[in-house]
């Protein structure tokens, strides 16, 4: 694996020999076939709780859209692709305020938008712009919300939700993070109210061959992490 | 007393004066004063001394009025509710009441209700209830929420608060207060009683315990409340009370015990010195195991558990005649702690090392002797710790303090002198809490429908919310309902509903069946149980509890002191902390932050006059003594009134050290504010440490000329401070301490409980999302009133500014000073934890000593 630093914070580096860059926003750009990727978004998660009693802040999803904005508009992708779980349930769609429906719709026009299915949106969503599908080749990747287990060379997928833990002078923080070993990639989730499970995750063990490395996001910075310096939760 | 056997014979019941006089007893003067109060129906607040009969004194009237009632034909609801902040002190209290019971045939039924009460018991008492019911403020406030509460608590004839100086300050005496308000619309007879250990100001318990109706908002005013009678006292009370005291009549009488003999205190000064640095008092364990030999049993409180771990050790390396000497601290698991208490109570141990767990609870009479390890803090609590040596009224208690340090000296011999003038520590009036507020109108809502109006007036007879404006409670009654957010998009998913008649009510059952399982104001720091490792990577037997924070310094193979012994770290999975016991390794002792007290400002206030005052140094140790002279001479010893501001240059750096004695929490946040302000001057400030009497902060560029009055300006306390705190991890904390109390975030849902790791990691992320888009939602404005009070001090910080405005002394001086030396061990410390430090520090200390010295 070689890793450069990119212009914005981003590492570049190449999965399966595609060029790829990870933001530090969260979101993997594919230059050659000009593509942002984006992983569980988990839109309307705020008011999934809401449901049930629970009155979280109602604003998760117009966070997450301004962050996605933020995004695109750094980098005016042509194809925009949500990888799976992107709604908190398969009625998540039916309680975005007005407003934030015609953002997400907006991010539409000229670009195409692809929504791989999650486990939390196996239908994808209905009124929204844009094309569903269970997984996407591109280049060399192949791109699907769950991580198969064993070698998937060329796999990009979230699902999982990283977070990197490093413990260092001044005490330790916790970040979302990319997983990679070069092979195959792991995107942390994008959504404002998803939680993170930590890359040292039994979870995460039969899906690299060798130690990983994680990638974790820092404000304007993504910061290649060795597997020494991680710790477990 | 002639005029007491009058009354005697007046109040007492013959049955109860025969059992007086069987015990070769005579009713005290306060017992009899308490039922006088009954029969004029007043409420009252008793403050005695521990040892003093407080307990039979509040509850006498009741087992009177119990006796004397005639037998009724149906079913009656509880007539006494005794209240403790301890569920141990509610168990013993009901062993201790059936005594008087049991002997004068009484054929009352008391029972305690806690949290370890059987399922089937407490379904028995809702159906059937005690006579008297003894509880906690959680019990209560779950009882209140019942949907028959009302059948429960109608027939209410008194309630007792026991230690009722614990509990009012905090959020758990708001749910209380609430609560309380609650029994009086249900019960508007019911009478309040408060027990208390002595304080400066009993007015302040007694307006927090009063009925009386809110202060008037705006919208008008409102008519007296249940309870609040004329103010004046029938003939014949006792001269020990008073009904009013200058201020308002609140309707609680106050009834004054006999104060007791003055307890002995003494300074153990070992081998007549004092350390320049440090926490522990290690230098003078060998003394305080000697002293612990000649008692009978010894109490050693300390004020963290770190102290308390590390004290235990040192006393057990010195344990040659294997004394039973024992751990007792908040972090021990429950069964561990009820076995050292048991042990005590049979008067099976020497001594048992304890930090706060002890300053309340039962009544052990064997304990002769108190040990305060490093300094007291504060002197009301002081007052409280000894009194735990000797509940005996005639006796005085006896204690000694140990001096960890120089400044502790100077913080003991100024708490003895406030011990020895009765004087003690002030507290600041209590305003509610909102997210305590939020839970009990959910609790009210899952009990019956509330009249919104009729629920108002009845909060603001509650002591903490009598000043809540309806603009308050309208938000805090929205954040229930719908959240509270600007962006109405809940409407649809409200907790709670107005009913076609006008009332609100629960939603559904669910919702009811939620809030059941959440009540409470008590909110720890997210705990991990402590195990023994298993092979297979699985725990086994639990040691004790864990915060989370404890763990951030450590990694795993680290050997740390927990329960009294060393363990290596394993590591962690889930909610447990797996580990193997390392016995006689050198243990890599991590600091411990939690439950550490700030010194009070009354304590501070007597340490600057004290060590302004030369002839006050005559009682001091002689090289504390000779310390305060090389400062004089070498620098300069501030006037009561000023604060001390020293510069100079050591090694590479340029440091300032300010000495305003307010207490480790104030300087912290203070020294947070300057060193912002230091590194917009471009004096490039690298970094500070705080304790209790100072602050020290280093930079790259001399500060030596600048313009002080500036630096420390009181409009430091505005944009930096907030800026400051929204982003500190203090506020997250806070945030969700309130998340969890409001119940926006549960800690317990049916089927499955959130460990704390989860509900760390949510919270923070809803409080990012929160302060970006509602910056003034209700909660937020709750967590920073927590934090501004309870983690940084704001409010001391204020007062600190206001003081030393144009008060500053500056000594420019050209190297470090006598009192500056002790910061810089702590510099020290910060940087290499554990052994290595103590070693450096040897070394360092005598360069430092002799810098300062010469």
């Amino acid at each position: 694996m070689t890793f450069t630093a990119s212009l914005c914070g981003g590492v570049a580096m190449a999965v399966n020999g595609t060029q790829v860059i990870l933001k530090a926003s969260g979101a993997l750009y594919v230059p050659a076939a000009d593509a942002l990727l984006v992983a569980d978004l988990h839109f309307e998660k705020g008011s999934a709780y809401a449901l049930r009693g629970q009155l979280l802040p109602p604003y998760d999803t117009r966070e997450t859209l301004t962050r996605l904005e933020r995004a695109v508009d750094a980098c005016a992708p042509r194809l925009l692709v949500f990888l799976g779980d992107s709604f908190h349930d398969g009625r998540a769609e039916d309680r975005l305020a007005p407003d934030d429906a015609a953002r997400l719709a907006a991010l539409a026009s000229g670009r195409t938008l692809v929504w791989v299915v999650g486990n939390h949106d196996a239908d994808g969503p209905r009124a929204l712009p844009g094309e569903i599908i269970e997984e996407m080749p591109l280049e060399s990747l192949v791109l699907r919300h769950e991580p198969l287990p064993g070698v998937q060379p060329g796999e990009v997928a979230g699902h999982l939700h990283p977070a990197a833990r490093i413990a260092g002078r001044g005490g330790r923080v916790r970040r979302r993070c990319f997983v990679t070993d070069g092979s195959r990639i792991i995107l942390p989730a994008f959504g404002a109210y998803a939680g993170g499970l930590n890359v040292k995750d039994a979870a995460f063990a039969p899906l690299f061959m060798g130690r990983p490395l994680a990638a974790a996001l820092g404000t304007d910075q993504v910061h290649a992490i060795g597997w020494k310096s991680l710790v477990g939760d | 007393m002639a005029d007491s056997a009058v009354s005697d014979a007046v109040l007492l019941p013959p049955r109860f004066a025969d059992w007086f006089a069987t015990r070769g007893w005579a009713a005290r003067e306060h017992q009899l004063a308490m039922v006088a109060k009954a029969r004029e129906g007043r409420h009252a607040l008793l403050i005695a001394p521990t040892g003093g009969g407080k307990t039979l004194a509040g509850f006498l009237p009741s087992l009177i009025e119990l006796a004397e009632r005639p037998p009724a034909n149906s079913p009656r609801g509880i007539h006494t509710l005794y209240i403790s902040p301890l569920k141990a002190l509610a168990v013993d209290v009901e062993r201790n009441l059936m005594t008087p019971i049991r002997e004068m045939g009484l054929g009352i039924v008391a029972e305690s209700r806690t949290g370890d009460t059987g399922v089937s018991r407490k379904q028995r008492q809702k159906v059937s209830p005690p006579d008297i019911l003894l509880t906690t403020p959680e019990q209560l406030a779950l009882l209140c929420a019942w949907e028959g509460a009302r059948g429960l608590f109608e027939d209410l004839r008194c309630v007792v608060l026991d230690e009722i100086h614990t509990l009012w300050p905090t959020k758990r005496g708001d749910l209380l207060a609430l609560d309380l308000a609650r029994l009086q619309t249900l019960a508007p007879n019911l009478r309040r009683v408060g027990l208390s250990a002595t304080v400066d100001d009993p007015d302040l318990i007694r307006d927090w315990m009063s009925p009386k109706a809110g202060i008037p908002d705006a919208a008008g005013d409102p008519g007296p409340g249940p309870g609040a009678g004329a103010g004046a006292l029938g003939p014949g009370s006792p001269p020990s009370s008073r009904s009013g005291s200058g201020r308002d009549d609140v309707g609680v009488d106050l009834v004054l015990g006999p104060p007791g003999p003055r307890p002995v205190v003494e300074v153990l000064v070992s081998e007549g010195r004092v350390p320049w640095a440090g926490h522990t008092a290690q230098h003078a364990m060998a003394e305080v195991y000697e002293i612990i030999k000649r008692h009978r049993t010894t109490l050693v409180f300390v004020n963290t558990r770190f102290q308390a771990e590390f004290a235990f050790q040192e006393l057990w390396k010195l344990n040659d005649d294997s004394l039973p000497i024992a751990l007792h601290h908040g972090s021990l698991a429950a069964e561990q702690r009820r076995r050292v208490e048991a042990a005590m109570a049979r008067g099976e141990l020497k001594a048992v090392v304890c930090t706060s767990t002890l300053d309340l609870g039962i009544d052990w009479g064997d304990v002769d002797l108190v040990i305060q390890l490093a300094a007291p803090k504060g002197a009301a609590r002081m007052v409280q710790r000894i009194g735990r040596a000797n509940h005996r009224l005639d006796e005085p208690s006896k204690a000694i303090f140990v001096p960890a340090n120089r400044f502790e000296m100077l913080e003991c011999q100024a708490a003895i002198e406030a011990i020895a003038e009765n004087s003690l520590d002030t507290e600041a009036p209590r305003t509610g809490a909102f997210d305590v507020l939020a839970q009990h109108i959910m609790g009210c809502a899952c009990s019956e429908p509330f009249d919104l109006l009729a629920l108002y007036d009845e909060v603001r007879t509650a002591g903490p919310y009598r000043a809540l404006t309806w603009e308050d409670y309208e938000a805090v009654v929205d954040f229930v309902s719908t959240g509270g957010y600007a962006l109405k998009s809940y409407d649809r998913f409200r907790r709670i509903v107005k009913g076609a008649d006008g009332l609100w009510r629960a939603r559904t059952a669910d919702t009811v069946r939620r809030h059941r399982m959440n009540v409470g104001a008590i909110v720890s720091a997210a705990t991990l149980n402590v195990r023994i490792a298993m092979r297979g990577g699985k725990g086994g037997r639990k040691i004790g509890e864990v915060e989370e924070g404890y763990l951030e310094v450590l990694d795993p193979g680290d050997t740390f002191v927990f329960a009294g012994q060393v363990w290596r770290l394993v590591g962690v999975t889930g909610v447990d902390v797996l580990v193997s016991p390392a016995p006689g390794a050198d243990p890599k002792m991590p600091s411990w932050g939690g439950s550490k007290f700030a010194i009070s400002s009354f304590l501070a206030d007597k340490v600057r006059r004290m060590m302004s005052d030369e002839n006050a140094w005559t009682v001091l140790p002689t090289d504390v003594r000779e310390w305060l002279e090389a400062q004089r001479d070498r620098s300069i010893i501030p006037a009561p009134d000023q604060m001390l501001l020293e510069t100079f240059p050591h090694g590479k750096r340029h440091y300032m050290v300010v000495y305003p004695f307010d207490g480790r929490h104030a300087h912290a946040t203070l020294a947070m504010l300057l060193t912002r302000r230091l590194d917009r001057l471009g004096i490039g400030p690298l970094g500070f440490v705080c304790n209790d009497y100072a602050m020290a902060i280093w930079a790259l560029k001399p500060m030596d000329g600048l313009d002080l009055a500036d630096l420390f300006d009181e409009d430091m306390l505005g944009d930096d401070l907030e800026a400051w705190m929204d982003e500190s991890f203090m506020m997250k904390r806070s945030f969700k301490a309130c998340a969890l109390i409001s119940g926006l975030i549960e800690r317990r849902m049916p089927g499955a409980e959130k460990s704390g790791r989860q509900v760390t990691f949510s919270t923070d992320l809803i409080y990012d999302v929160l302060r970006r888009h509602q910056p003034d939602h209700l909660l937020l404005r709750c967590a920073r009133a927590d934090a501004a009070s309870m983690v940084i001090d704001v409010a001391r910080v204020g007062r600190l500014l206001a003081r030393v405005k144009g008060k500053i002394r500056h000594a420019a001086l050209n190297h470090l000073s006598p009192f500056a030396v002790p910061m810089f061990m702590e510099i020290g410390r910060e940087r290499a934890p554990g052994g290595a430090a103590d070693m450096m520090l040897a070394e360092a200390a005598d360069d430092l000593i002799a810098e300062a010295m010469s």
